[in-house]
């Protein structure tokens, strides 16, 4: 038993691309050909993309930016995979990035961010609509409400 | 003919207004109230006993049961009585405008941050509580308040608006919370100008929604206060900052985007000086007296009480007509500086108020009118005893 979970932990990776957790590097959805290279869900933690993931709407692609920015914890711009996710939206040809983060004031800060890094790059900058309870997670979403969230989005100011 | 037929219902709103009292408290290790269990009225208690009987402490009490901490602003680790655990607890059958409640608050020893429980489960109170308990209280500490920093006057009423919207206290620490987290980034080795943007956004936009709930507070507790007649005297009240001057003349969204302007100027300022330049943390509540005119903080001790009491007062009015929880009030020692008939209406004021109201004094004779609506409980360092 304790050996089967070795092994588990010894075959999980982390995509060099996303972020995310899978057997394989770069993952199976970094590697799926038939998902939607034009638009890029950005989210906080793995647990989140699982979490929109399960909820079956979105056909994009990830970027899993691994916090958020929270300077009482010590987590700023450069502790999170910022610049990677800026390569990407230029190498990979995204026009929209949608902003899954929670709505926290570090969640909501960092989206405003990552926005205004966006700038200038010709993307579509878009944030999850109304349904996301202020203070709200997104892994701790049921998946009608991110979906709805989802499909409410709006372009970010 | 809209006001005739429309007072038929605004009697009945009055007859059945929504209100909170608390008529059985079990304490557990608090202060030197240690353990002890008190069943109570709905209606006024006077609590009576020498200083340093534990009169304070058991407002206090009381006070804890509404989120927040409580009159005296203490720790948590502060209220447990000495020689214990560390821990305390205190227990309430509460009677709520929709029927009983239970509310359970306290300390698990070791902790930093108490925990509350309604009707046997975990609650976040900020949210869940305001609307079935709130608690208001006046004590000797607000005696000066209007001599106070304005850090004193915000936070009382701050308090006031946070009995009634649930919302309000979440939006303040919010703001608080972004406040220190620009602190914290100016004081950094070399601040990330983009993110002192996203910060400084979120700044703004808090500031000015702070900013309106308390100017549409403070008008509409005005209005009552200002139409006080009788023994108390009228007030007028209102906010004075730069915030508020800005929003007086400019739309929402223009004053949102001068406060971010502002705060992004004031950068090298505010990293030397700490906190920020411009913001509802700024601002002052202002109260002069409408009689003479005078400002608060110049008027005799005696008139400031007065002026005090007219407030809260008119604050619980406020909320009766505006169809509110009307709080639990507590008033230490407030009838120490009112003259003769001031207190005879201040006592009709109680006797007719649809929830609990709790005072206190050293000896039970100045509440002698109050003898056939009151119960009176006789503290004694730390026992009680009902009044016979
Ligand atoms: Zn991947």
């Amino acid at each position: 038993m304790i050996r089967t979970l070795e092994t588990c932990r010894a075959q999980v990776r982390r995509c060099s691309l996303c972020g995310n957790l899978d057997a394989t590097d770069p993952c199976a959805i970094c590697s799926d050909g038939s998902r939607d290279g034009a638009s890029l869900c950005v989210v906080e933690e793995v647990e989140d993309l699982w979490a929109v993931e399960r909820a079956g709407f979105f056909r994009g692609r990830y970027h899993v930016l691994g916090g958020r920015l929270s300077a009482l914890d010590g987590i700023g711009p450069d502790e999170l995979r910022i610049g990677e996710m800026l390569a990407r939206v230029q190498a990979e040809g995204v026009q929209e990035v949608v902003l899954g983060l929670g709505a926290t004031v570090e969640g909501q800060t960092t989206a405003h961010y990552l926005a205004e890094r966006l700038q200038g790059l010709g993307v579509a900058v878009t944030g999850f609509g109304r349904g996301v309870p202020v203070g709200g997670e997104l892994n701790f979403l049921d998946e009608g409400t991110l979906a709805a969230a989802y499909r409410a989005r709006r372009p970010f100011a | 003919m809209i006001a005739s037929a429309s007072a038929p219902a605004a009697a009945d709103a009055f007859s059945h207004p929504p209100a909170c009292a608390a008529r059985r408290l079990q304490l557990t290790g608090f202060r030197n109230l240690a353990d002890r269990r008190l069943d109570l009225p709905s209606g006024p208690v006077v609590l009576y006993g020498d200083n340093g009987a534990g009169k304070t402490n058991l407002l206090e009490a009381v006070s804890m049961l509404a989120p927040g901490r409580g009159l005296r602003r203490a720790r948590a680790a502060e209220q447990a009585c000495n020689g214990g655990t560390g821990g305390w607890a205190i227990h309430a059958h509460m009677e709520g405008p929709d029927g009983p409640h239970t509310i359970a608050t306290g300390l698990e020893p070791g902790q930093e941050r108490r925990r509350f429980r309604l009707d046997g489960r975990d609650v976040a109170a900020r949210e869940e509580l305001p609307g079935i308990i709130g608690v208001i209280w006046l004590t000797p500490a607000e005696d000066r308040l209007f001599q106070d920093p304005p850090a004193e006057r915000r936070r009382f009423l701050d308090r006031l608006i946070a009995t009634d919207d649930p919302a309000y206290a979440g939006l303040t620490s919010r703001y608080e919370r972004r406040l220190r987290e620009r602190s914290t980034v100016l004081r950094s080795g070399r601040p990330d100008a983009v993110w002192l943007d996203a910060l400084e956004a979120g700044l703004a936009a808090d500031a000015v929604a702070i900013a309106a709930v308390r100017a549409e507070r403070v008008q509409s507790l005005d209005r009552v206060v200002a139409a006080a007649g009788g023994p108390f005297p009228a007030v007028r009240l209102a906010l004075a900052g730069e915030l508020e001057a800005l929003l007086e003349d400019r739309p929402a969204l223009d004053v949102e985007e001068a406060v971010a302007a502002r705060l992004q100027a004031s950068r090298e300022v505010d990293r030397e000086a700490g906190g920020a330049s411009i913001g509802p943390h700024r601002s002052d509540l202002v109260a002069i007296d409408a009689e003479t005119g005078t400002a608060a903080a110049r008027c005799s001790t005696g008139r400031q009480k007065a002026l005090l009491v007219a407030i809260v007062l008119g604050e619980i009015a406020r909320k009766r007509q505006a169809g509110s929880l009307v709080p639990i009030l507590l008033l230490d020692e407030a009838t120490a500086h009112l003259d003769e008939p001031r207190r005879q209406a201040l006592f009709d004021r109680i006797t007719g108020l649809p929830g609990q109201t709790w005072l206190t004094g050293t000896d039970h004779a100045p509440f002698a009118p109050l003898r056939d609506q009151a119960a009176f409980l006789h503290l004694h360092r730390g026992d009680l005893a009902d009044h016979v």
